[in-house]
């Protein structure tokens, strides 16, 4: 049958597993006040957030985890993660790195001494191994733009203003369980500002690496595009091949003001995970922006490929009047992978729009769940969304299913839902094959033209990448 | 003595559980045009796959061999590569894979396996364009997605194009007329002709009789229950007009 080799095929290896080996300060695990205290120390941080992080504990204390997604897995343990690991030897810039991270970071395709010399491309990159941005490269640069681009931990040090005024305005400290622990132990992360009518010359990336082991990633993301500014922005991310569950329970906050525009690309590349759900990492994440002002924008565009659970909404409140949220997304779940991902668009302001475009591919035993919501409130007279979730299935032990919410307050709001699920036909295959293309690239072929929507709203070099990991994924080539 | 390609040795093949080929034999000789025709349900289009090893057909007895060699054991991407073409009767469509990037990575699987210098874009682009050109195809078939909203017209002619830029050996044919108007005919047989070199076999099945106006064949072989019961020269066309296939019986 066409399907031979299919499964094989479809089972591919993960290729950035290897364990950078670096000396590492790693707190034991545990959590509670004295963990809290060691981390804000460490960070040298001001009381203030100290007092903050305590209190989000305090709360934390109070929640339990939820479980309305449609996952399955073992109880979490938090007593027995470690909330804090760094690369032992501080560092200041990038000659100081450690050259075997430097290394890590070529291996999974971005050299930061590349970056920092190639004159043409520039993307100005923050990498953050397990809990500590280890080097900003182009942050002088930026700043002769008024840009500030760099870890959250310098800039609550260096733009306490800022931080105060934002940090919790887009997803609050007790908005959910994971969102109210990471608000407590949060590690590190980026710090973005684009100040007023600036338009970012250069893509901004940050790369996340989990690497010590039984460590959880927490970090925190927060961006501000002022008033009729302009930021692209993207995220990566990866861990070594381990046995053990590891939790990613990370926030984003996006704040865009009048005219200003945030677009946010996430490739997400954590372990999987084994076939039989073995190891892999829980990806719980919150992720939020809010369209402030008028005639603002935000787009959300992510390939999910990684993580052997997946829990995340990018969401949009869409409050300024003729504000735009876009939500693109490429999900793809093979082995023993469970994504339960979608977005929330909140239409508040009038003649606010939204566009959501979810793609779901499962193959092996994988399982992928779209949900979403779409609420037009009675404010927000004149707004429209388009929605539409294809899901595509690969062999017969895989699932997709779709949950759409939509509530419209305003009578005159338009929403427009669409949803298919197809399964790569052998037909297609066998079309593509008789024109002497084998079957590993068939497939891959037409996984790819069915993530077309998503990927051309990638930036070049990331939509390659994007394109490349998904081969990585779904066709087993030996990394 | 002239050249056989395909050699076709009591071919027995099923579809499911049933029986479709009854021990088939058939040779094609090399450089000419062979018609195969027949009743419906006679074993046309389950032998052009079973040529071609779709994944419906199961051979369960006898032979075919491509120059000498048999291929049934071979994989469909491996007898492609190896100059074997089939123009399907309903292409499928494939949503978001662009024709062209289609038809390049199709070209250049081939060029590589002959160890030829892959083609890069624009040498391809150039080529490409000069043959829509020819077949009256328009320049979107470029940018356009593998089929997709296509219509019944525009997909045999983009057959027809793939079958000229990958340059095939063994030309199979399925029911190539089927749902085209006359100058969609005209196109598509224009382009078959020109392919005709004196080297290439071309199989050309079909339930009626118009479209061998066009293509002239050298022979007609009539397939029924199974198994060639006639080869004839095209005289053999007008006289299946006349009588039909019922009064064919088997040699």
């Amino acid at each position: 049958m066409a399907n031979e080799g299919l499964d094989k095929a479809i089972s591919g290896d993960y290729a950035l597993g290897f364990e950078i080996d670096i000396e590492t300060e790693t707190v034991p695990p545990g959590l509670d006040e004295s963990t809290i205290a060691f981390i804000s120390k460490k960070k040298k941080e001001p009381e203030w957030m100290l007092e903050l992080r305590l209190k989000a504990l305090k709360k934390w204390r109070t929640m339990s985890e939820p479980h309305w997604g449609k996952l399955k897995y073992e109880p979490i343990d938090y007593q027995a993660i470690s909330y804090f690991s760094a690369p032992k030897e501080g560092i200041d810039s990038l000659d100081e790195v450690d050259p075997k991270i430097l290394e890590a970071y070529e291996k999974l395709g971005i050299s930061l001494e590349e970056q920092k010399q190639l004159a043409g491309v520039k993307v100005a990159v923050d990498a953050v191994v397990d809990s500590v941005s280890v080097t900003t490269t182009y942050s002088e640069e930026l700043k002769k733009h008024g840009i500030i681009f760099c870890s959250i931990s310098d800039a609550i040090r260096d733009y306490p203003d800022l931080v105060k005024k934002y940090m919790f305005s887009v997803v609050p400290m007790n908005d959910n369980y994971f969102a109210t622990l990471n608000s407590a132990v949060f590690t590190d992360g980026t710090f973005v500002y684009i100040p007023k009518g600036v338009r970012c010359p250069m893509e901004l990336s940050t790369y996340f690496r989990i690497n010590a082991i039984n460590t959880g990633q927490f970090e925190r993301t927060l961006i501000i595009a002022d008033e009729g500014s302009y930021v692209s922005y993207n995220e990566g991310c990866s861990a070594p091949t381990r046995d053990e569950n590891q939790l990613h329970a990370a926030v984003v906050e996006l704040v865009i003001l009048k005219d200003a525009e945030i677009k946010y690309s996430t490739i997400q590349n954590w372990f999987p995970g084994d076939e039989n759900g073995k190891g892999g990492i829980y990806n719980f994440v919150t992720k939020r922006a809010i369209c402030e002002g008028e005639n603002s924008k935000v787009s959300w565009t992510q390939v999910e490929t990684g993580s052997a659970i997946t829990w995340k909404y990018p969401s949009c409140i869409l409050k300024g009047d003729n504000s735009v949220g876009e939500f693109y997304s490429v999900a793809v779940t093979t082995l023993a992978q469970q994504a339960d991902t979608g977005t929330k668009m909140i239409h508040i302001g009038k003649n606010s729009s939204s566009t959501i475009i979810s793609k779901g591919i499962s193959a092996m035993k994988g399982q992928n769940t779209y949900r979403g919501l779409v609420k037009i409130q009675s404010s927000a007279e004149g707004s429209r969304n388009y929605s539409e979730c294809d899901s595509l299935l690969i062999g017969s032990e895989c699932g997709a299913h779709t949950f759409p919410y939509l509530e419209s307050k305003d009578t005159k709001g338009q929403i427009e839902h669409e949803a298919t699920t197809s399964k790569i036909s052998d037909e297609q295959l066998f079309y593509l094959r008789q024109r002497g293309i084998n079957e590993e690239d068939a497939v891959s072929m037409i996984v790819h033209g069915f993530c077309k929507q998503v990927f051309s709203q990638l930036p070049m070099e990331y939509a390659v990448e994007a394109k490349a990991l998904l081969e990585l994924t779904l066709e087993g080539s030996v990394g | 003595m002239s050249k056989t390609t395909i050699k076709i040795e009591n071919l027995k093949a099923n579809i499911g559980d049933k029986e479709i080929l009854k021990g088939l034999n058939l040779e094609l000789e090399a450089g000419k045009v062979h018609a195969i025709m027949g009743p419906n349900g006679a074993g046309k289009s389950t032998l052009s796959k079973a040529l071609v090893g779709h994944y419906d057909v199961e051979v369960t007895d006898g032979d075919i061999l491509y120059k000498g060699k048999s291929i049934k054991e071979m994989d469909a991407e491996e007898r492609a590569l190896e100059g074997i073409f089939l123009s399907f009767q309903h292409p499928v469509e494939i949503p978001g894979v662009n024709n062209a990037y289609f038809l390049r990575t199709a070209v250049n699987a081939k060029r590589k396996h002959e160890g030829k210098e892959e083609l890069n874009s624009a040498q391809f682009l150039r080529l490409m364009k000069s043959h829509l050109e020819e077949l009256g195809m328009k320049p979107d078939m470029i940018s356009r997605s593998l089929n997709e909203g296509f219509s019944g017209g525009e997909k045999k002619r983009n057959e027809i194009l793939q079958m000229i830029m990958l340059e095939p050996e063994v030309i199979i044919l399925d029911e190539i007329d089927s749902g085209l108007d006359i100058d969609a005919l005209r196109a598509v047989s224009d382009g078959i002709n020109k392919m005709k070199d004196g080297k290439r076999t071309f199989l050309v099945i079909t339930h009626y009789s118009r479209i061998l106006d066009y293509i002239e064949p050298d022979y007609i072989h009539v397939l029924k229950d199974g198994k060639v019961v006639k080869t004839a020269g095209v005289e053999l066309v007008a006289q299946l007009e006349e009588h039909g296939y019922d009064a064919i019986e088997e040699e």
